[in-house]
């Protein structure tokens, strides 16, 4: 494809005039004449039976005009369904009301709620609602809940277990017998909550008598939203309109529909008024989804050359009290296909055992699965460097996937799509000096300061993606996407997409994107996202996939828009469409570049359609709908340096390196952006955020207070670059980069912490890497002398190396 | 001092259970002006309508006090006959524009300027003054609106990011956030975007270090504060009198 002046190119983004003054339109800012206001009274029990339920107080409060119950729901609103049946795994799905009616699983599960004139009115009436509890017996942890004895969460799910899935490929079993070398671990993935600066929220409009439901609702996927509002409160699908054009930021937690979207619904059904639900940061801890959670013993059989043969791995993931949306997919298949990553490992094997606990619902959290897969292979490649006495890079050459074999089919049946593993590698070597590095580190640690290296190979299977690959892993869904593009008579453009980003920027992406091919100002161009009644069908933005599969489409969708406009622009010159050409906006007739006409004259034609050519209908608009081959598979190579205090345990962030390989950019500006944000988080995660709950299942680090998203202090300042290499089955190369920075990021980090703490013997702390944790490692390391520490100094008992 | 917080009378000691009425606190001897500090940070918007309780070593020996009383201490209430809270009159000047409007004393200034007045731009993020969503400046200095009542504000000036551009022209930090992409989902940032101009009254000559620090009690989920920090420098040069001239409010493109 041509590259132009605004393909590749840094553009300023158009979202940001609204945004920056105080004009974006969040679910929140939404004020409908006569609106009411609700609030969820939720179990302060993680797991209960109600005893007692009584409203009748809460409905005497002037300005109440309801409080419903469980009971008030039972056949009117179903059960939120899970829409990710992953099959052969022997899959429970308990019934998930949306508001509980005798028997609560979580602290935070919905047990009534009260609409009102105003929130405060609303709340005023909640503290009114007499109801008694009868604690049960609480499990929180994976393990125990799987154990026998343990307390039971549902009657149709023994055991607590949610599914046990597996996975094999190879000769795994065989890759270990006479293996040379096997190095063990286990990892534990630490619950993480993903606070999104907007809580999330709905406004819900029942319109009686045409009995049309429009939903205002902060979400990454409103016709999923639409699909799943449809299954859970009755309205056909035909009657409901979602509309999400400023979300603020999601992370995955905006995928699920929730309880309290249906409650506001209903509750719009029940007074025959607008119903706003705004959640407050603490109902978004307890009430929105979390993400990891996942405990993983890992085997990694190799050759003493450093060549990796065989990978066993058996996790336990926790699923939470529910199974929420997506839940059932993350833990399995966006975690086990990609775990062999960019190693030419031929021999592997994946069981997870999902578990019900009393805990807040787990689903998709940025990356989903594949932060967890790459932390796991990642800290296995330095183990068994660690083991055989290779530097971490030497191990990471001896196994990658060579730039030649692409497309490659992994031991994990993926086909990576195309890849240079080793020039991403290089490029950070250089960048981050590691040779120098690894020179200066024994100076400093003779001087008493103690600095480390940390890498992170990492390949991610992204841009979600064929849509039959998604029915064979048994999503309830599609995985296409709507484009269209509208020429309007005055020359300017309407694009719409199924995606909704939501911080992401294309708005301003897919304009570059129509503008280049269209030959048109950007400034002419308009997308339009997030409104069900708007747009085609699509499956909204997750899974770094909104430009890789939405502006696929949209770019197919324009070259349909040339070659009608074509047709039409060679009748207007009474020439042939064979010998038109397009450049630059301008068709002409092949050796006569004055007979012309732009797109825009063109547009103007066609949609006042005065002089068609025959055969042609009017208007200028054609809509693609995409289904990618394959998915994308982004990478990179990620270096951090640390220094640790060995007397605090605090770790500081000395350098951070990424070079990431995301296809064809079209903004740069935006692709850092996406990057700094992904690398943030994952450094949250392995230095300070951690979800802990409790015995009793009280969610203790329930606030911004006491969970640590990190501030500006924390993140350091992150060295960028890129190699290309295209995607080659779509048609602007691109594959995608919103996940691929917090993918790659937490084990370049405890990769380098643990290079500092390994001359200790110390070979693994799990994340969060606290100056407590760390303190504590170095102290135990020590009380067992230098160089044979346990090997998991933060776990004693479990299975070290 | 630990505290928790307890649903009614249930023995939830849990700093998370939902909807607290009461903040336990284990402390003996506090001032009102002590608990008013704890209940304004603690605060959920249940509490916004419910109350507090002293004194955590035996519940018997506690006393609730409601948030009316405690605003009622701080002389932001007054009383009808019996004891039926009266709306009360404030005088607020926001964005140059001043404003009277009767508020309930409970009101906090953030739902006064967004449900009121209907200036929408000035979010809430948290309920714990964490976030820095909300913050506006009040009287010049950057406070986080979720943290003050309305009365609080009477006879004050507030400027929220309504009020940031001046007769059509960007405020260096609008221009600054937008040039260097300081934002992505765009939540946080008009909070972050208000502190951070009260950061430059205070420190025009900020290292980017500073900027950090001063910028720590605002949080941003997007960006990795990398390119926020990159707008408040680039926005600190030019509010020094460099070589860049504001954009037009309003344009768009390259």
């Amino acid at each position: 494809m041509a590259v132009s002046r605004l393909f590749g190119a840094t553009v300023k983004r158009r979202e940001d005039p609204r945004l920056i003054t105080g004009k974006g339109t969040y679910t929140d800012d939404f004020k409908l004449p006569g609106m009411l206001h609700m609030a969820i009274l939720r179990s302060p029990y993680a797991h209960a039976r109600i005893t007692h339920l009584d409203t009748s107080k809460a409905k005497q409060v002037p300005g109440v005009h309801a409080v419903l119950t469980g009971q008030d729901l039972e056949g009117k609103v179903n059960g939120i369904p899970t829409a990710w049946l992953i099959p052969a795994s022997d899959l429970k799905t308990p019934t998930y009301k949306a508001l509980a009616t005798d028997h609560v699983r979580f602290t935070g599960d919905g047990v009534a709620a009260v609409v009102a004139e105003t929130p405060a009115i609303a709340h005023d009436a909640l503290d009114l609602i007499d109801i008694n509890y009868e604690p049960l017996p609480v499990v929180t942890e994976t393990e125990k809940a799987l154990a026998p004895g343990a307390p039971q969460l549902h009657d149709d799910a023994p055991n607590n277990q949610a599914f046990h899935w597996t996975f094999s490929n190879g000769d795994p079993d065989g890759a270990f017998n006479g293996a040379e070398v096997v190095v063990r671990h286990r990892f534990v993935q630490q619950r993480l909550i993903p606070n999104a600066m907007e809580p999330r929220g709905a406004v819900a409009q029942w319109q009686s008598g045409a009995d049309e439901l429009t939903l205002y609702n902060t979400t990454q996927n409103p016709h999923i939203v639409r699909f799943l509002a449809s299954v859970t409160n009755n309205i056909p699908e035909n009657k409901i309109r979602v509309f999400a054009r400023d979300v603020g930021g999601g992370f995955g937690s905006k995928i699920p529909f929730y309880p309290g979207d249906a409650l506001t619904i209903f509750a719009s059904q029940v007074t025959g008024r607008p119903v706003k639900w705004i959640e407050d940061r603490r109902e978004n801890f307890l009430a929105t989804i979390h993400g990891r959670d996942q405990i993983t013993d890992v085997e990694l059989a190799a050759k003493r050359d450093g060549t990796m043969t065989g990978l066993r791995v058996k996790a336990y993931s926790n699923m939470g009290a529910y199974l929420s949306t997506a839940a059932p997919g993350v833990p399995t298949w966006l975690f086990a296909l990609i775990v062999p990553g960019c190693y030419t490992i031929q021999n592997y094997s994946c069981d997870v055992l999902g578990a019900f606990t009393n805990t807040t619902p787990t689903d998709a959290y940025r990356g989903a699965g594949r932060p967890e897969a790459a932390f796991l292979i990642e800290r296995m490649a330095d183990l068994l460097a660690g083991e055989l006495q290779m530097d971490p890079v030497d191990v990471r050459r001896k196994n990658f996937v060579p730039a030649d074999a692409f497309p490659y089919t992994s031991a994990g049946t993926l086909t990576y799509d195309s890849g240079n593993y080793q020039g991403t590698l290089d490029k950070a070597l250089e960048m981050a000096d590691y040779n120098g590095f690894r020179q200066q580190q024994q100076q400093m640690r003779q001087q008493g300061r103690y600095q480390g290296v940390g890498l992170s190979t990492y390949v991610e299977v992204c841009g979600l993606a064929p849509s039959p690959a998604a029915g064979a892993m048994g999503f309830q869904g599609g995985l296409w996407e709507p484009g269209t593009v509208r020429m309007l008579a005055t020359g300017k453009a309407v694009v719409l997409t199924g995606t909704n980003p939501h911080g992401q920027g294309e708005e301003t992406t897919f304009a570059q994107l129509v503008g280049d091919m269209l030959g048109i100002p950007a400034e002419d161009v308009d997308v339009v996202h997030g409104d069900t009644a708007a747009i085609p069908m699509g499956w909204g933005t997750y899974g770094s996939r909104s430009t890789a599969v939405g502006g696929t489409a949209i770019y197919k969708a324009t070259q349909k828009v040339i070659e009608k406009a074509k047709k039409v622009a060679a009748h207007l010159l009474e020439a042939s469409p064979d010998d038109m050409v397009f450049d630059s906006g301008t068709f002409h007739v092949q050796g006569s570049p004055d007979k012309k006409k732009t797109i825009q004259e063109v547009a103007l034609m066609a949609n006042l359609a005065w002089n068609m050519p025959e055969g042609v209908e009017p208007g200028l608009e054609e809509s693609s709908f995409h289904d990618p081959t394959n998915f994308t598979y982004p990478f990179g190579a990620h270096i951090c340096t640390v220094e640790v205090d060995p007397d605090t345990g605090e770790v500081k962030i000395l350098r951070y390196v990424a070079v990431d390989d995301v296809g064809v950019v079209i903004n740069p500006m935006i692709v850092d952006g996406q990057v700094h944000g992904g690398v943030a988080q994952g450094i949250g995660q392995a230095l300070y955020e951690h979800a802990i709950y409790d015995e009793a299942g009280q969610l203790i680090t329930g606030s911004m207070m006491d969970y640590a998203v990190p501030n500006a202090t924390h993140i350091p300042t992150i060295e960028t670059a890129r190699t290309e290499t295209p995607c080659p089955h779509n048609l602007t190369g691109v594959k995608g980069v919103g996940e691929t920075g917090t993918i790659a990021s937490s084990q370049a980090v405890v990769n380098a912490v643990v290079d500092v703490l390994s001359p200790l013997g110390i070979k693994h702390i799990d994340m969060p890497l606290t100056p407590e944790r760390v303190w504590q490692a170095i102290q135990a390391a020590k009380s067992s002398g230098s160089g044979s520490g346990s090997g998991n100094a933060n776990q004693p008992g479990q299975p070290g190396q | 001092m630990g505290f928790s917080r307890g649903a009614d009378d249930q023995p939830i000691r849990s700093s998370t259970s939902t909807h607290a009425r009461y903040l336990l606190i284990d402390a003996d001897h506090l001032s009102l002006e002590m608990v008013w500090h704890i209940v304004v940070r603690h605060r959920s918007a249940a509490c916004r309508t419910a109350a507090i309780r002293i004194g955590a070593k035996s519940p018997e020996a506690s006393v609730t006090l409601s948030l009316e009383v405690v605003a009622e201490h701080m002389g932001a209430v007054t009383r009808k006959g019996g004891s039926e809270v009266v709306d009360q009159n404030i005088r607020v000047t926001v964005n140059g524009v001043e404003q009277q409007s009767s508020v309930e004393p409970r009101t906090l200034l953030v739902h006064y300027l967004r449900d009121t007045l209907n200036l929408t731009g000035t979010h809430v993020g948290c309920d714990t003054s964490q976030c820095g969503a909300c913050t506006v400046l009040l009287n010049g200095q950057p406070v986080k609106s979720c943290t003050m009542l309305a009365v609080q504000a009477d006879g004050a000036q507030v400027q929220t990011v309504e009020g940031l551009a001046q007769n059509g022209q960007y405020h260096p930090i609008q221009t600054a956030f937008w040039e260097k992409h300081g934002l992505q989902c765009g939540f946080c940032t008009p909070g972050m975007m208000m502190a951070a101009v009260g950061v430059l009254q205070r420190s025009p000559n900020i290292s980017d270090d500073e900027i950090r620090q001063q910028l720590e009690g605002n949080l941003c989920r997007c960006t990795g504060y990398q390119n926020i920090v990159a707008a408040v420098r680039a926005a600190a040069d030019q509010m020094r009198g460099g070589a860049a001239q504001p954009a037009a409010a309003g344009t768009s493109g390259q």
